[in-house]
């Protein structure tokens, strides 16, 4: 009995049973399979999140974010720029750096991508942790102050895609939201 | 009663002398070397080492 | 009474109180037995009070409910995290510590006046942190990530019921070494006080990690530290917050092994295979912390990996073991008293009517199927992007800790009434249904909470729709409904809790007498729990119920993984 001391004291000499070693055989190799699966994908898959990651204080980031949100401003033909529900739309050239800050309660600017180019993606907050979770592609990443992560993103269709924060930021942590648009 | 490695069945109430007891038994029979490996374990591989990852992010300008 | 004098260690007998239990035969000390029953009884009224604020957030997030305001939303879920996850878990842990060690040993405990030191620091810890989260300047999530600040009452309320459960743990040791040294048992330990040991030592390393991380945070409360690096904090914050899930494993399958020998006879199939799972679990469950940093930046893939995976899945292959031994044990003890038709009349002629046994196999089931599989899923490492931090996330973890650990400790406390209170179940026919309904409510959260998940639905969120919001995304009516339906299974888990609480109460209370002779029990024990069972040759053991049920098991595990693949494949691509 399990609530009693082994009856053969010299338990570990016993045999295993042919079932149980089977059984931990198939574990241990499925076990196997799935960790160097992890790895293989790595090589032969398209979504792995990259890990480069610098140290930036809060005022640093705003200042690039607002920089990069004034070089690409959309403009509409009267030359005044183009916002979505309040939020300024950016249109940042194909393949290159996109800033997005995360702030009490908003993902800011707007931002406007071509469907099968890659950009180069900062993401930083400038007060409290909040959770990128971009929908309804479903992924989802931990933003902190002071840290800015960098990563290729490559839209693969057009849309209307919005922002979510999934980290708990305060408050008004459900009515933060963003928005990315993907055109052809 | 000698004990040889072939004697798997041993239901005596004798106390086990340590030279009759495999080695693997021993160490499970032992809550603090367990106690030991298992804190050490999880603050090498996990804690020092993420705390090492932490500490080596480049700064940015 | 309980003459005790602190660190007499050897000089057993009049001194120390013993009774032995007529239904089990074994000795008990009284002031284990007193300890067990402060902290079983802690447990259940911090379950109470934690399943109730766990019923007002599931409502509040049925859409079409809403029944907090925001405030009071975030107020209460960081009230129901806190008393669920740290107060009930902690404190029954604490009581099936002593259990494992003192009652199943035949041991005294050793210290008791130190145990009961323990004790008041985990209940002024949690009653303070009760006090500062309703107080409303503590809204920070029971994770409480900087740079939020709560009040310095809230770290310091955690690092008093820390700092207690560390005494628990310390005495749990220390009663192994009086036993050892008194002999009270010969040989190895049981198995279930080896399971006992592995959540011991996982706990130490939990609260080790705790004590690194809010002890600089509270100063930091206190302004005494200028600031906290985020991510630091989340690495040894999830050292404790992780690990001490990891010692919920250990500490239920214990359980279900002592279940399964107390109401069907059974005995491990092999000391050897179980107790090597066990150790795998010492080595490497706690690496799996890093489940909660998939999504982080600043963290190589190396670390991530190798920590997620439990080196190599090393301990994902011990879960499966236990998941294969359990209903092994079952079966071949079934087969034993009789039960040998077919491949599954040892299961259906189980005794379902017991509590103890019907919570003890759906909690098995459930944390194989719902929390297991979907917690490899999530830490893997490139998979847990898709799910990270959305409602997913509580949906797994209420397949782990509510489907399987709060079931199996429900289960365990249907026998730890009669034998340590001495008192016997009230309501039969009630208690028989109290498993079933809280299972039915807690697979039925878990998995409406997973499903929203999928649909991108995020956790800890008061309003999907968005309202206030400038750019509200619209999430899809399956989105709602799946978060209906999880308020509907709330109500089922959330009755099933209450009766579990009113049952528990009331046998302590009320419960027929069990110290008179003739006294018998609503929901016996297996005969053989008196005696030391010899059975079988298990060299000759047949399974094919078990073997049928780990196939189907494992299959399903494939299908999902690679599920979840093609999925991710489909998605943007980044990198
Ligand atoms: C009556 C039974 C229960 C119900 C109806 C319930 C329901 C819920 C719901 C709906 C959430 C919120 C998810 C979110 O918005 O993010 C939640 C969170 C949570 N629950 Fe439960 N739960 C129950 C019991 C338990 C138990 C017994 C435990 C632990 C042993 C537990 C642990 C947790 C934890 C740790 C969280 C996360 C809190 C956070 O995000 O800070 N729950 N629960
Ligand atoms: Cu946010
Ligand atoms: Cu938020």
């Amino acid at each position: 009995m399990a609530i009693n001391a082994p009856t053969n004291r010299l338990w570990w000499k016993e045999p295993i049973h042919s079932i149980e070693l089977g059984w931990i055989i198939i574990a241990f190799l499925w076990g196997l399979f799935m960790f160097f699966f992890m790895i293989a994908w790595h090589f032969i898959g398209d979504q792995n999140l990259s890990t480069e990651t610098y140290r930036i204080t809060t005022d640093q980031f705003q200042e690039k974010v607002e920089a990069f949100a004034d070089e690409y401003a959309v403009k509409d033909a009267n030359g005044e720029a183009v916002e979505i529900n309040g939020t300024p739309l950016v249109a940042p050239p194909v393949g290159g750096d996109v800033y997005i800050l995360g702030r009490l309660w908003e993902w800011w600017p707007a931002i406007e991508l071509k469907k099968g180019q890659s950009y180069r993606f900062h993401i930083s907050s400038v007060d409290w942790q909040h959770g990128f979770s971009l929908q309804p592609v479903n992924i989802n990443l931990s933003v902190h102050p002071g840290l800015e992560h960098v990563l290729t993103l490559t839209p693969t269709k057009a849309g209307e895609y919005g922002i979510v924060c999934n980290e708990f930021c305060g408050i008004g942590h459900h009515t933060m939201s963003g928005v990315i648009r993907v055109v052809e | 009663m000698g004990k040889t490695d072939n004697d798997a069945q041993d239901n005596s109430d004798e106390p086990l002398a340590p030279a009759d007891t495999p080695a693997m038994q021993r160490i499970l029979d032992n809550p603090f070397l367990l106690l030991f490996i298992g804190v050490t374990m999880p603050t090498v591989l996990y804690l020092l080492w993420g705390v090492m990852e932490v500490a080596s992010i480049p700064v940015a300008y | 009474m309980t003459a005790i004098e602190i660190g007499h260690i050897g000089t057993s007998g009049a001194q120390y109180q013993y009774r032995t239990c007529k239904f089990t035969g074994r000795r008990v000390e009284r002031s284990a037995e007193l300890l067990i029953r402060a902290n079983a009884v802690a447990a259940v009224v911090f379950l109470a009070v934690g399943g109730l604020f766990g019923l007002l957030v599931a409502l509040t997030r049925w859409p079409a409910v809403q029944l907090l305001p925001a405030d009071w939303f975030y107020l209460v879920l960081t009230g129901h995290g806190a008393n669920v996850l740290l107060f009930w878990i902690i404190f029954f842990e604490i009581a099936l510590l002593y259990f494992a060690s003192a009652v199943i040993l035949g041991s005294r405990i050793a210290t008791p006046k130190f145990a009961w030191l323990g004790f008041l620091l985990m209940i002024v810890g949690a009653v303070m942190a009760n006090y500062a989260v309703l107080k409303g300047d503590s809204t920070v999530m029971f994770t409480s990530y900087p740079p939020m600040l709560a009040e310095h009452w809230f770290y310091l309320s955690l690092i008093l019921f820390a700092v207690g459960a560390l005494i628990g743990v310390i005495v749990f040791f220390a009663t192994l070494v009086v036993a050892k040294a008194e002999n009270t048992y010969n040989g190895s330990v049981p198995l279930v006080t080896f399971g006992a040991i592995t959540a011991a030592i996982i706990a130490v390393f939990t609260l080790a990690s705790g004590a690194i991380i809010l002890v600089p945070t509270w100063l930091w409360s206190l302004g005494l530290i200028s600031g906290i690096d985020t991510l630091m904090y989340k690495i040894v914050w999830w050292g404790m917050g992780h690990s001490s899930q990891q010692i919920n494993v250990a500490a239920h399958i214990s359980i279900w092994y002592a279940i399964a020998a107390m109401t069907v006879g059974a005995k491990p199939l092999s000391e050897k295979v179980s107790r090597f799972a066990f150790l795998m679990y010492i080595l490497f469950l706690q690496l799996a912390s890093a489940h909660h940093l998939l999504a982080e930046p600043g963290l190589s893939s190396a670390w991530k990996i190798v920590n997620t995976s439990y080196m190599m899945y090393l301990a994902v292959m011990a879960s499966m073991i236990h998941g294969l031994t359990v209903p092994g044990a079952v079966e071949a003890a079934q087969r034993r008293n009789g039960y040998t038709r077919g491949w599954f009349e040892w299961l259906t002629k189980a005794p379902w009517g017991n509590p103890a046994f019907s919570g003890m196999f759906m909690s098995l089931v459930m944390f194989g199927f719902i929390g297991g599989i979907t917690g490899v899923i999530l830490g893997t490492e490139q998979l847990n992007v898709l799910m990270h931090n959305t409602i997913y996330v509580p949906g797994h973890f209420h397949g782990t800790v509510v489907a399987g650990t709060t079931l199996a400790f429900m289960a365990m406390t249907y026998i730890v009434v009669p034998l340590i209170f001495q008192r016997d179940i009230i309501l039969p026919g009630l208690a028989k249904w109290q498993p079933y309904i809280f299972g039915l409510g807690a697979g039925g959260i878990s998995l409406f909470m997973m499903g929203a998940g999928t649909l991108g639905v995020p956790r800890r969120h008061w309003d999907i729709a968005m309202t206030d919001a400038a750019n509200a995304y619209e999430f899809s009516p399956a989105a709602y409904l799946m978060m209906g339906l999880n308020g509907i299974s709330a109500i089922f888990a959330a009755t099933g809790g209450l009766l579990f609480v009113l049952l528990i109460v009331g046998s302590v209370l009320f419960g027929r007498r069990l110290d008179v002779p003739g006294a018998k029990l609503n929901f016996p024990l297996h005969d053989d729990s008196k005696v030391v069972s010899q059975y079988g040759s298990e060299a000759t053991f047949k399974l094919p119920g078990t073997v049928t049920l780990v196939t189907i098991f494992f299959l399903t595990f494939i299908l999902y993984y690679f599920v979840n693949w093609k999925y991710l494949s489909e998605i943007w691509q980044f990198n």
